[in-house]
């Protein structure tokens, strides 16, 4: 067969099965988009900015199981999507991002919308190519699927200059099934003596915790870890990235670890005596001062990125494989061992933990006359049966939805973890939306973050994405206004939101619906309203406390053990 | 405690800034680099000297390993190993006197005249950088108009190699 090299391109994308690409033409990809056009099998969305059809496929992606794709052109096209990129690398989120490039002939010569694309995006992506001969794409492109979803995923970009695709310039082409690549192996399996070595250690534990994360959902384990769980009676806490991989209303969860961790999963921490990291990766939030963290713990890590292992903490059993692959391997061994932990011991250690529990941590003032963000979580909750997928954007609501939706399926949340991009929720939820046609989707923001990508209401609207924005608008960058409360003598420095649009108008001049809600009472109404109308995007501007901060909180620099509670918890 | 640390990578565009890349984003140092295609033309190697601790080495090797580019890499100093540095230095050799103080202490160093002009020699020598450093600090009032260095190579002894 001999097409073009756009021809090439986007048969490939329908041979590899990509169902969806998120993009923005420009010069240097109008070949590509030409192709599109002639064929109805690759559906693509137009988004209003490059960096949302970056976390748009992000959404899609850790939604659907399957990479999500991008199409952007040269220059800002690329520099607009590169936040994106990071926040996708940063959370290891599978990607392939096609960007189109200058031709090969002025490459290098500043010529217009030039950017060196590889040099860019070479720090925040996993791999990237540049293409130079059309004969090269089908592979380098395969390559590019290849590197992005296996091992650790991660975005992968494709550079592909205007020339590269030209459509009169025409050479063979044939799928490839597969690429090898003699310098990327993925390690899968785990070292079996290792993970003898781990079993033994949990087995020999008084006082055991497994801290999960990112990598549980990534590697399809949530199945393994909670029959893991189960089986040992261990106690589970979970980083951001990780909520869902461990059903959160059952009683052996301890809630979400770190900064704005639970009381109990913090001390938890600090007094555990083995620790079981799976799919985490020791980050600065999650830890709190490196020196004191988890004193008492040996610690056993599964990770497939040998370089998450002693990278920040010392380990004393890494074992370097697929997450789900190793608990599986784990599961094999306990079941045909009668050993168990010790039940006297383990009965302690919950009467402790249980303990640290009755200091209802999470306790807010529930006869507030002012809607208390938490509250409007809690109803979302109830009200989607626990069963919604979640966006959010990032600040105090992020950590709300974290603490108060409480996730029972992998998932569901979907969060910028590592880079906290403002501005990811809304067309995050847009890729989770086309993911998951039919299902309650929705986007909990702040009017601070809300504004970073409020443009893309019109492509909802275009698509006629049934979106629930619920908008936690308290008029100050929340999170920035309650660092400066504690730590800067409150002086609110530029975390004031003046001169706010008016939000139900902003929603209807997009064509959606609007709603204003500023009474507790009306709090519930509101939300089923909202939910009932199952085509429509509703905005949700909730006039919350200004004044509401999240708790516990763990300082920067300040060990697990070292909370600052919430006023309205039970000292203990 | 210094490392010398091997690299196989593909010789491909791009694959020594990625290295030279993780280097500068993770705020490791490297105090020398070389790289050169092998006898295979599709694989380049690269000998890199960086300083940490025991704990920073490990993460530095771990995330070179992690670079797709980078097929195999072996810390040198891990096992016994030779390092060469080359080196061309030109002095300044206006007068007999100077000239013969030059072609002495080349000799003793076991270097090589390679160039020779009425006023000037280009010395080549190769030793490890230690040898390298005695043999500048011996030219003494001697002025040197330039030095050119390659940065370490190493290879480990006997029958340890790395290859594919």
């Amino acid at each position: 067969m001999e097409l073009s090299g756009a021809e090439i391109l986007v048969q490939f994308l329908k041979d590899e099965g990509v169902e969806y690409v998120f993009g923005y033409p420009g010069g240097s990809v109008l070949h590509i988009y030409d192709e599109l056009y002639k064929q109805d099998e690759i559906k693509h969305i137009l988004v209003r900015h490059e960096q949302a059809a970056a976390h748009a496929a992000d959404g899609y992606a850790r939604t659907s199981g399957k990479p999500g794709v991008v199409l952007v052109t040269s220059g800002p096209g690329v520099t607009n999507a590169v936040t994106g990129i990071a926040t996708a690398y940063m959370d290891s989120i599978p990607m392939v991002v096609i960007t189109g490039q200058v031709p090969t002939a002025v490459i290098g010569s500043d010529a217009f919308q030039e950017v060196d694309t590889v040099g860019i995006t070479r720090p925040c992506s996993k791999h990237n190519f540049l293409v130079k001969d059309a004969r090269d794409l089908a592979v380098t492109l395969k390559k590019a699927f290849h590197l992005a979803t296996t091992g650790r995923p991660g975005p992968v970009v494709v550079d592909v200059p205007k020339d590269v695709t030209d459509p009169n310039v025409k050479i063979p082409y044939s799928y490839p099934e597969s690429v090898s690549m003699r310098s990327y192996n993925p390690k899968v399996k785990g070292n079996a003596r290792q993970i003898r070595r781990a079993v033994e250690l949990i087995l020999s534990a008084r006082r055991p915790i497994i801290y999960s994360g990112g990598g549980v959902i990534l590697s399809g384990a949530a199945e393994s870890l909670t029959e893991l769980a189960r089986l040992l009676e261990i106690p589970v806490t979970s980083t951001l990235m990780g909520l869902g991989g461990y059903p959160a209303s059952d009683r052996q969860f301890l809630g979400m670890l770190g900064m704005h961790g639970t009381y109990e999963a913090n001390m938890a921490m600090h007094e555990c005596d083995v620790l079981i990291a799976i799919g985490a990766r020791f980050d600065d939030r999650v830890t709190g001062k490196i020196e004191q963290f988890c004193p008492d713990a040996r610690i056993i890590h599964v990770d497939i990125d040998p370089a998450s292992i002693s990278k920040t903490v010392k380990v004393d059993v890494p074992i370097v494989g697929d997450v789900d692959s190793v608990l599986t391997d784990m599961l094999q061994l306990l079941r045909s061992s009668e050993r168990r932990l010790d039940p006297e011991e383990l009965k302690e250690w919950w009467a402790l933990i249980e303990r640290w529990r009755s200091a209802n941590c999470l306790a807010y003032e529930r006869d507030s006359e002012l809607i208390k963000p938490q509250f409007v979580v809690e109803k979302l909750w109830e009200i989607t049966a626990g069963d919604a997928f979640v966006s959010t954007d990032v600040g105090q609501h992020q950590m709300w939805s974290a603490q108060f939706y409480r996730f029972d399926r992998p998932g569901r949340f979907v969060t910028s973890g590592g880079l906290g991009t403002m501005g990811f929720g809304l067309p995050a939820a847009m890729g989770i939306q086309f993911a998951n046609p039919g299902r309650d989707v929705a986007c909990i923001t702040g009017e601070g973050s809300i504004q970073m990508c409020i443009q893309e209401l019109s492509t909802c609207f275009q698509y006629m994405l049934p979106l629930k924005i619920v908008n936690l608008n308290n008029r100050y960058l929340g999170m920035v206004r309650q660092w400066q409360e504690f730590f800067y003598g409150s002086r609110y420095s530029h975390s004031y939101m003046d001169a706010l649009p008016d939000f139900v108008k902003l929603a209807e001049s997009y064509g959606h619906v609007g709603m204003r809600i500023e009474k507790p009472a009306e709090v519930e109404d509101a939300l089923k309203e909202a939910f009932a109308l199952k085509e429509r995007l509703v905005f949700l501007d909730f006039i919350t406390d200004q004044t509401e901060n999240v708790y516990p909180m763990i300082a920067a620099g300040k060990a697990h053990h070292e909370m600052e509670m919430s006023p309205k918890s039970v000292l203990i | 405690m210094r490392h010398i640390i091997s690299i196989l990578l593909e010789n491909e565009a791009g694959a020594l800034s990625r290295v030279a890349g993780l280097f500068s984003a993770r705020g490791y140092n490297i105090e020398s680099l070389s790289v050169a295609p092998t006898e295979d033309p599709s694989l380049s190697r690269m000998t890199l000297v960086t300083r940490g601790s025991d704990e920073i080495v490990e993460q530095i090797t771990k995330q070179l390993n992690k670079l797709v580019d980078v097929v195999k890499l072996l810390d040198l100093t891990e096992g016994s190993h030779i390092e060469r540095e080359m080196m061309l230095i030109k002095v300044r050799v206006g007068n007999g006197g100077e000239r013969e103080e030059v072609k002495r202490l080349a000799d003793i160093f076991r270097g090589n005249i390679i160039d020779v002009s009425p006023a000037s020699y280009v010395i080549e020598l190769t030793g490890d950088g230690d040898k390298l450093d005695a043999f500048i600090q011996a030219l003494g009032g001697i002025t040197i108009l330039e030095t050119v260095r390659c940065g370490s190579m190493g290879i480990a002894r006997g029958e340890k190699s790395l290859h594919l």
